[in-house]
């Protein structure tokens, strides 16, 4: 008897095994995971060709190397901004955390607006997709990161409106997690196609 | 959450109809879903399979091309529509938070919209079947040239965007299904319940969900490019005249995917075979240790064993030879489940229900099957097999066990948890026998048509003079093939026959079986536990431990709450 009653106690903090980490925060991680791995498989395809592809120095010259550095500083803006909107988020200052919100999501949208002219300069030459190895690369792993530029704005967005009905640390959190993968997969595409 | 206080309130009024079956949140009946269209879909593959099997007996049946669109939909459908569906999206959703004593899954709403997204997905492939142009038939594994330019070897343009569209969703749908596998199975556990006590079946979900979502998603980079291959004209594939595309890149990406994706059905039908059978032996297994660390090693030699399925497309010989040593590794932990298996039954006071035979055949065909790959593994002897019938019957033993053999213990052992019915025992174990036999009639004669020399694929054996004589061979194998089918037909009968109007199954554990989920009213209500809430007391698998009189002991106990319940983690 006395057994059953030391249990519901304990029951009653929490139903479940502790763990040491929130489930909505380990569905995240999960999912980046996975995120990862796509464009993990399209740039190490993209590598694989370079390496036995002399061609594709000579058309990465055409990129515009100075587009690509203002968007690059873009991004990198949008994460600073994405990582003070949690530093407000912790010491619960609601209202700042959505001005950050909102700038970040707006750097989202500046890039992808940056991105669509650099593309109609570059089809404007005569390098459309099928233009050659380096350009359907170009083409394939720039637009796949820019859907995710897109999401990435779009989740920002939607936790910026879902704050006035609930403030929650960790909606901000996991959308700057999601801000900062794009970030990254960005930094190393940089290199990859214009760098070279 | 908001999501869990509305689904905790909704015990308490009626819902509507299309809340309560079409839209619903309910982990088992999203389960219900994916099990109901995963059979659906299985008898469309079923009749296609029939049908150019008749083909193969009598040449002319079918067109050539209708020939090659069955066969592509054939495997295509069993893996995806079928096998994934029916035992990571059915089973997994029932059983997972029953077993680990969780009211629902993590997140709720995602798993309704992966049902939703995976019942879009099998409209749009059956769709596919019947665009202008007609169905993509370049066979499952989706190669290039012929997927990568399919209005030119095909003229099939729309129905290969579509099929390509139709497996994207399937993914995706899949994917969400993991997130919420993994995430459920780590965070959701009831007080006790710590990892080495989960039942081994959701181990294996887990570590399914896993190698799914790191294996699937370089195909999908894949799918970007081949899509874009048809759209746009790239030639990431294609390697026309001056293009210096690459079609064997699309066969590392998808085998990459598409080996883990074997072993992504394999390890849900393990872990349902180690339920089954430690049940009906009343015996613990063997070493539940081994057993979960061998799927974990496994799971990480999956991704490194991916081209001895190109062997033959012209990957350097030395990275053949690795490939072929990580391929015989791949079968020590295989092999050490599978022994673990076999000691488990041994010393046990068996019972044989229908699904203890079926689990029992499925012990049995999966040794053929797995042993059948060994010559298929080492590169030596793969050259020779390769693209035969040799192929075909190897991994339809292992797939037919997998998908067939398995997912029927299951639903005969879960049937009376998840209707709160019984299913006819002397009729299921008819339907194991004639499975059993008829199966074998119609597979293991590939076998030898393998070692002959017969290719896989082939529209007609009668046009080549050394194949002739086998035709014979492939009668027979149609037969059985008929025959078979026929058996699981009159057994979806009594399946839906017993949804309605089965014997009403009064006990929660009719099997006398430890694991969580029976200690649940059967068929469990919303919310699972109600006022109750399950606290484990020790490892799942305590049968007839020696020295103890005792024929089994449950793996916990429900407990009152003393405050009404509510779904999901509370903050």
């Amino acid at each position: 008897m006395d057994e059953q009653v030391r249990v519901l106690d304990e029951l009653e903090k929490e139903e479940y095994e502790s763990v040491p980490v929130p489930f909505q925060k380990l569905g995240f991680w999960v999912f980046l995971g996975g995120e990862i791995i796509i464009l993990g498989g399209i740039v190490a395809s993209a590598i694989l060709f370079r390496l036995s592809y002399p061609g594709w120095f000579k058309s990465s010259e055409h990129t515009n190397v100075v587009i690509a550095s203002i968007n690059t500083m873009v991004l990198l803006t949008g994460s600073l901004t994405a990582v003070l909107a949690h530093k407000f988020a912790t010491i619960r200052e609601w209202g700042k955390v959505q001005l950050f919100l909102g700038l970040t999501a707006l750097c989202g949208f500046t890039f992808i607006g940056i991105k669509f002219i650099e593309y109609s300069r570059e089809i404007h030459h005569g390098f459309v997709p099928s233009a050659g190895i380096f350009w359907m690369f170009y083409y394939g792993i720039t637009g796949l990161h820019g859907l995710h530029v897109l999401a990435g704005s779009l989740i920002i967005l939607g936790v910026m409106l879902f704050l006035r009905k609930k403030k929650l640390v960790e909606a901000v959190e996991n959308a700057g997690l999601y801000w900062h993968f794009v970030d990254i997969v960005w930094l190393y595409i940089f290199p990859l196609f214009y760098l070279t | 959450m908001s999501e869990a206080v509305a689904s905790a309130g909704a015990i308490h009024h009626e819902e509507s109809f299309l809340r309560k079956y079409l839209f619903s949140k309910d982990h088992k009946t999203i389960g219900k879903q994916y099990l109901i269209t995963g059979i659906a879909m299985a008898i469309l593959g079923g009749t296609l399979a029939i049908l150019f099997r008749i083909n193969l007996a009598h040449p002319g049946f079918l067109t050539n091309e209708q020939y090659y669109a069955f066969v592509t939909y054939h495997g295509a459908i069993m893996f995806f529509w079928v096998a994934m569906p029916i035992l990571l999206g059915g089973f997994g959703n029932i059983l997972i938070p029953l077993m680990i004593g969780a009211r629902d899954v993590a997140f709720p709403t995602l798993n309704m919209f992966s049902y939703w997204v995976f019942f879009v997905s099998s409209v749009i492939l059956i769709i596919s079947f019947f665009v202008p142009g007609g169905a993509f038939s370049g066979g499952w594994t989706v190669y290039p040239p012929l997927s990568a330019d399919p209005e030119r070897y095909l003229g099939a343009n729309l129905g290969t965007v579509l099929f390509l569209l139709a497996l994207a969703l399937e993914f995706a749908s899949m994917l969400m299904g993991g997130v919420n596998f993994i995430t459920t199975a780590l965070t959701m556990r009831a007080k006790g319940l710590t990892l080495m006590r989960l039942p081994i079946f959701v181990w294996m979900e887990v570590v399914a969900s896993l190698l799914f979502l790191f294996s699937v998603t370089p195909l999908i980079a894949g799918a970007v490019m081949l899509l874009l291959d048809i759209i746009l004209g790239t030639h990431f594939f294609r390697v026309e005249a001056g293009k210096v595309g690459d079609p064997v890149l699309w066969q590392h990406l998808f085998w990459f995917f598409g080996h883990p994706e074997v072993y992504v059905i394999l390890f849900p039908a393990l872990g349902i075979l180690f339920e089954v059978i430690t049940t009906y032996s009343r015996r613990p297994v063997f070493s539940y240790k081994l057993v979960v660390y061998a799927a974990i090693v496994a799971g990480i030699l999956s991704f490194l064993v991916w081209a001895h399925h190109q062997f033959v497309a012209g990957i350097n010989p030395l990275s053949a030879t690795a490939f072929s040593v990580t391929t015989i590794l791949i079968s020590i932990p295989f092999s050490m489940t599978l022994v673990v298996m076999g000691l488990t039954f041994a010393g046990g006071s068996i019972r044989f229900t229908p699904a203890m035979l079926f689990a029992i055949f499925a012990f049995l065909m999966f040794i053929i099957g797995g042993l059948s790959g060994l010559p298929l593994g080492a590169v030596g002897s793969d050259i020779y097999f390769h693209d035969t019938y040799f192929v075909v019957t190897h991994f339809h033993y292992t797939v037919f066990t997998i998908a067939v053999l398995s997912t029927i213990a299951g639903i005969c052992h879960w049937f009376p948890k998840m209707f709160g019915r019984k299913i006819n025992e002397t009729f299921g174990k008819i339907h194991a026998w004639l499975t059993f036999i008829f199966y074998n009639g119609f597979a293991f004669p590939g076998f030898f048509l393998g070692l002959a020399g017969h290719p896989r694929r082939y529209y007609s054996a009668l046009e080549f003079g050394y194949l002739q004589k086998y035709q014979w061979v492939h009668e027979l194998m149609t037969v059985s093939a008929v025959l078979l089918l026929t058996t699981q037909v009159v057994f979806l009968f009594v399946f839906f026959y017993s949804i309605f109007a089965g014997a009403e199954e009064k006990s929660p554990n009719p099997w006398k079986s430890t694991t969580l989920e029976w200690l649940a009213p059967s068929p469990p209500p919303h919310l699972n536990w109600g006022s109750f809430a399950p606290v484990v007391e020790r490892g799942p698998y305590e049968y007839a431990r020696n020295g103890k009189d005792i024929d089994y002991l449950p793996q916990g106990k429900l407990v009152k709450l003393k405050q009404p319940a509510s779904s999901g983690h509370e903050h």
